[in-house]
């Protein structure tokens, strides 16, 4: 694909993580090129989150910088969400609009059209077949979470920061989601994650960061 | 064989355009949020000739003041709801990850808020005028100082509405951030009405009412933004 062509770095300097009061990392350092996944351990409340939403730029870190590609992602801005799709552990979507409306919004929100084909080809690949059309308040909770991943296989973005993916995914969906992650960083993605489950995963470069260590 | 460029970029026009389409969607499908504004003001505006008696001359004398009031009122119910539901569910951090500035996104957000709740008021608030024994003169100017103030009571809310983002009980705290701010467009906006039903321009109030929505359009959005990011980190 095109857009994993070219290098891209991202470079985490000296990072501190501060939640409140409480310090949750310092001095954190990392580089990750094509190719890597860099996988966040720790237990729960060790600042996981936080240092994902400092990756993508939601939060300032209290300290150090996030170089993405040699410049500061504070910098760049909006030129930096060009680059970087963000899952969060919120869902992201409306309930009250359909799977399709959902992922079509997802992805108008990063500039691109996708036909109505598209979409649902995506979406009946993930198992939605039957739930298209209904509002997404209707869905259970695992199929909410997969009209929120549908979007890594259209958005054509060379960084992924994902929080939990795999939760309240069912056998299916996680193999599913494994391949896709496997696939993005064979053909040269950066992904950095966290997750509560055993994953192996076949990649290229993949790095292990524990924050409560 | 490369694969097929599946996707079309889209510019920023469209963008935010869609932004606001589903804003306005999305409270389509959940009706209840905009009707409530709407009849709370066709009540709250229709009490008033009930309350005060059959006055020809006392009703088309506080007309303006009441009308305005109401209208002000029915603006901020919506407020609160303006970020939060999108805060909720995950999709405002998305949509501060747009590609496009934060302080266009929040426009549209704004913009949508005013045709859900300002708009409608603009064109009912004639009908109500009628109840008040308000002259055509006086009615037209009603309706185009709501048109140009709702605009700015909706832009003005939007930095109390981002204020309070996350924070519990804010229907309260708005009310008290944002009615000070309210003040100006009150002034200009029923000063407009009551100068034409003296018989005076009105030209000069419409002006300023202006002014101030000339400014709202410039701070509130960049304001709103800043809170914004703030509620989210």
């Amino acid at each position: 694909m095109g857009f994993l062509a070219s290098n891209h770095v991202l470079i985490a300097d000296n990072l501190v993580g501060v939640r409140g009061e409480r310090l949750l990392f310092e001095k954190l350092n990392f580089e990750l090129s094509n190719g890597t996944v860099l996988y966040l351990q720790g237990a729960n409340g060790t600042g996981k989150t936080t240092l994902l939403r400092t990756i993508c730029g939601l939060s300032k870190p209290y300290a150090g910088v996030v170089n993405w590609c040699g410049e500061d992602i504070n910098s760049l801005a909006e030129e930096y969400f060009k680059h970087v799709l963000y899952i969060g552990h919120l869902p992201g979507i409306k309930e009250d609009l359909t799977a399709l409306e959902n992922l079509k919004f997802s992805l108008a929100l990063s500039g691109k059209a996708i036909s109505a084909n598209q979409a649902t080809e995506v979406l009946n690949m993930l198992g939605l077949a039957k739930g298209l059309n209904l509002p997404t308040r209707m869905l259970s909770q695992g199929q909410k979470r997969r009209v929120a991943l549908a979007r890594l296989w259209l958005q054509e973005l060379p960084l992924w920061v994902l929080d939990e993916p795999f939760t309240a995914l069912d056998v299916n969906a996680t193999s599913l989601l494994k391949q896709k992650i496997e696939a993005f960083a064979n053909e040269g993605g950066i992904i950095v994650m966290t997750t509560h489950q055993e994953v192996t995963l076949n990649v290229p470069k993949f790095e292990q960061l524990r924050l409560d260590a | 064989m490369p694969k097929t460029k599946l996707t079309q970029e889209l510019g920023t026009f469209s963008v935010l355009y869609r932004i606001l389409a589903r804003d306005i969607k999305v409270a389509l499908r959940r009706q209840s949020d905009v009707t409530a504004v709407f009849f709370f003001f066709i009540i709250a505006a229709s009490l008033f000739p009930l309350g005060s008696g059959a006055d020809p001359k006392l009703l088309s004398a506080m007309a303006p003041s009441v009308l305005w009031v109401t209208a002000l009122l029915s603006c901020m119910l919506s407020l609160s709801r303006m970020y939060s539901s999108d805060y909720a569910d995950g999709t405002l951090e998305q949509i501060m990850l747009s590609n496009q500035p934060t302080v266009l996104i929040v426009l549209m957000k704004i913009l949508a808020h005013w045709v859900l709740s300002g708009l409608p008021l603009v064109f009912v608030a004639p009908l109500i005028g009628l109840q008040f024994n308000l002259s055509s003169a006086e009615l037209q100017i009603l309706a185009v100082s709501l048109l140009m103030g709702t605009l700015a009571l909706s832009l003005i809310g939007s930095i109390g509405a981002a204020l309070t983002l996350g924070i519990r009980g804010t229907g309260v705290l708005i009310a008290i951030l944002v009615l000070p701010l309210y003040i100006p467009v009150l002034v200009f906006g029923a000063g407009a009405v009551n100068a034409a039903s003296i018989g005076m321009s009105p030209n000069g109030a419409l002006s300023l009412l202006g002014a101030v929505l000339a400014m709202a359009l410039v701070f509130a959005p960049l304001a709103s933004a800043a809170a914004l990011k703030i509620a989210l980190e």
